[in-house]
């Protein structure tokens, strides 16, 4: 594709240089705050309440980093990173399993209840926890989860994406396969471990890559059911790293949390971006 | 579509799918039900009991000015985020498709945005225009101009719209690439034979052959402006200031968690649901014709 894409209508010369110069000046514009909040978890709180702050990196880096990570503000950032881990594993994880096991059933079983079952996957589509909050609130109160990895996980564990996803891609999956699993009197359950699993390992990566982002980010379920501090997860415990009132915010130490916060699904996402692209076209289809 | 070979019983698909049914009607389900019986009630101070009510929590809403006020705010910001996130996305990926060279380097650097959870997002763009400590904030004094989004309704809404489509410009630059990618360079060439110019070229060949892709990020990046900017909202302004930037995913949120207004958190619940059912419809509808395209 390369070779055809150099024709007429690529920029050369001059017009090359000024075409990459606004591309660098649109990555600087929208890295800025990244930079920025890199640079204000590098310096001390003097320099940042005193306006201008520095615009190049301090010397502080690592008094803040471990100043947040190992003693942090309400409770040592080292514990919500681990929350956020545990929270965000749980629900990549959980709903590739679950949707793994959904979509082989309706795809490769006729039983009673098949299509209504579908729909009612479908259905809750349309049920984000934003819209649900308080209802749901209650029933995870009602089992006693708040404050635990089950109920930060389990309400947001059923995705009718990724049960699509994999539906649509068992239908590619050749006939062929399952009459010769089926003829040689292998179990479904075998045919699923040793042939549908395997052939769907590129899709369950770019699946991982997606749910543990979304996960990662989630803000407004662990903010209702966290209110023990040893359970916050980093994202929404930043906002809680705020004082309340006139009190002056700890800036290096808040920035240093934020910058923590979103090194894990960067790394994620920059590491694996082939697959993390094709996740996302895909799941959106 | 169906498969043409198929395993034969019943109890073990109806074991494969229950984990997946049984979550969606405990967490799904039930808490959308509730919610649906909740907003025909109005429950006393104590909790203690409730009074049937019918219709009247969302009679009760839709004459309440602040609700009304909240659609309005809901409305104006998701159109602002949509285009402030589509028109420079679109921009960096037309610049980005005429490299040879490079576009790789610029994709990975300009993905890095859509990883951050718009509450750090928030978190990042409240620290530059903080009216105390904020670089740009402190820029704007020095010209003469005195920003305060904590006092000034129009510049918080500017904030926390600017906060929420940043992360936005990274996952719409993806798709616009991928787009402008899959257009065909013979039809462009042959337009610039032809003598057509850059803008020409742009506004009669490729802007027809984007447009499904718009219009899917358009619906996408509407129900991402809905339902997921929450975290934006509430680090940034938490509402305010005077409920300038409270979005209806907020209001739901304050008034029932903070205002345990149960009965007309209920029924906001359940208008947000068949919002969210005419947005779920109207995207598939675009997907569809995306398919066909």
């Amino acid at each position: 594709m390369a070779s055809e894409k150099h024709g007429m209508v690529e920029k050369r010369g001059a017009g090359l240089w000024l075409t990459h110069l606004l591309m660098i000046l649109g990555v600087l514009v929208i890295f800025f705050p990244i930079w920025l909040a890199f640079v204000a978890s590098t310096v001390t709180q003097p320099e940042i309440v005193s306006p201008p702050m520095p615009i190049w990196p301090g010397d502080q880096f690592w008094e803040n980093y471990s100043a947040a990570l190992f003693s942090g503000v309400n409770v040592p950032v080292l514990t919500m990173l681990g929350n956020s881990l545990v929270m965000a594993i749980g629900i990549a994880v959980g709903k590739i399993i679950i949707s793994l096991l959904s979509a082989f059933a309706i795809v490769y079983f006729k039983f009673p209840g098949r299509t209504t079952f579908f729909w009612l996957i479908f259905l809750t589509l349309m049920l984000p926890v934003e819209v649900r909050i308080v209802p749901t609130f209650e029933v995870v109160a009602g089992f006693g989860m708040l404050n635990s990895y089950s109920g930060l996980i389990f309400p947001l564990i059923a995705s009718a994406t990724a049960t699509f996803l994999f539906r649509q891609f068992f239908m590619t999956i050749p006939d062929e396969l399952a009459e010769a699993a089926r003829v040689d009197g292998a179990r479904p359950m075998r045919f699923f471990i040793d042939i549908v699993v395997p052939m769907s390992r590129t899709n369950i990566a770019a699946l991982f890559v997606i749910l543990f982002i979304y996960g990662w980010n989630q803000y407004l379920w662990p903010l209702l059911i966290t209110t023990d501090p040893e359970m916050n997860t980093i994202v929404m415990g930043i906002k809680q790293m705020f004082p309340s009132g006139d009190d002056v915010a700890e800036w290096p130490v808040i920035m240093a949390t934020s910058i923590l916060a979103m090194v894990p699904p960067v790394i994620v996402v920059v590491s694996m971006q082939k697959l993390f692209v094709r996740g996302l076209v895909d799941s959106e289809k | 579509m169906e498969k043409r070979v198929t395993f034969r019983g019943w109890l073990l698909p109806l074991a494969l799918i229950a984990p997946q049914v049984i979550i969606s009607a405990v967490f799904f389900f039930y808490p959308a039900g509730q919610a649906i019986w909740q907003s025909l009630f109005i429950p006393d101070p104590f909790g203690l009991s409730a009074q049937f009510v019918g219709l009247g929590n969302f009679e009760y809403l839709l004459s309440d000015p602040f609700y009304r006020a909240s659609f309005l705010t809901t409305a104006i910001f998701s159109i602002l985020v949509t285009l402030c996130s589509m028109i420079p996305a679109l921009f960096l990926a037309v610049i980005a498709d005429r490299l040879i060279k490079g576009s790789g380097l610029y994709r990975t650097l300009l993905i890095w945005p859509y990883a951050v959870a718009p509450a750090v997002a928030g978190v990042l763009w409240l620290f530059m225009f903080n009216t105390r400590v904020g670089v740009i904030s402190w820029y704007l004094g020095q010209l003469g101009y005195d920003w305060n989004h904590v006092l000034n309704g129009t510049e918080a809404m500017g904030l926390v719209v600017v906060a929420s489509a940043w992360g936005r410009i990274s996952y719409n630059f993806l798709f616009f690439f991928a787009a402008l990618q899959a257009v065909p360079r013979s039809v462009i060439e042959a337009a610039a034979i032809d003598g057509a110019h850059f803008w020409r070229r742009f506004f009669t060949i490729v802007l027809p052959l984007i447009t499904p892709t718009a219009f899917f990020l358009l619906v996408v990046n509407i129900v991402y402006a809905f339902f997921e900017t929450f975290g934006v909202i509430h680090t940034i302004t938490s509402g305010g200031p005077q409920q300038s930037t409270t979005i209806l995913v907020y209001k739901v949120f304050a008034d029932g968690f903070v205002g345990q207004d149960l009965g007309s958190s209920a029924a906001q619940s359940v208008i947000l649901l068949f919002v969210v059912g005419l947005l779920t419809v109207v995207q598939f509808k675009f997907i569809e014709k995306r398919v066909h395209y």
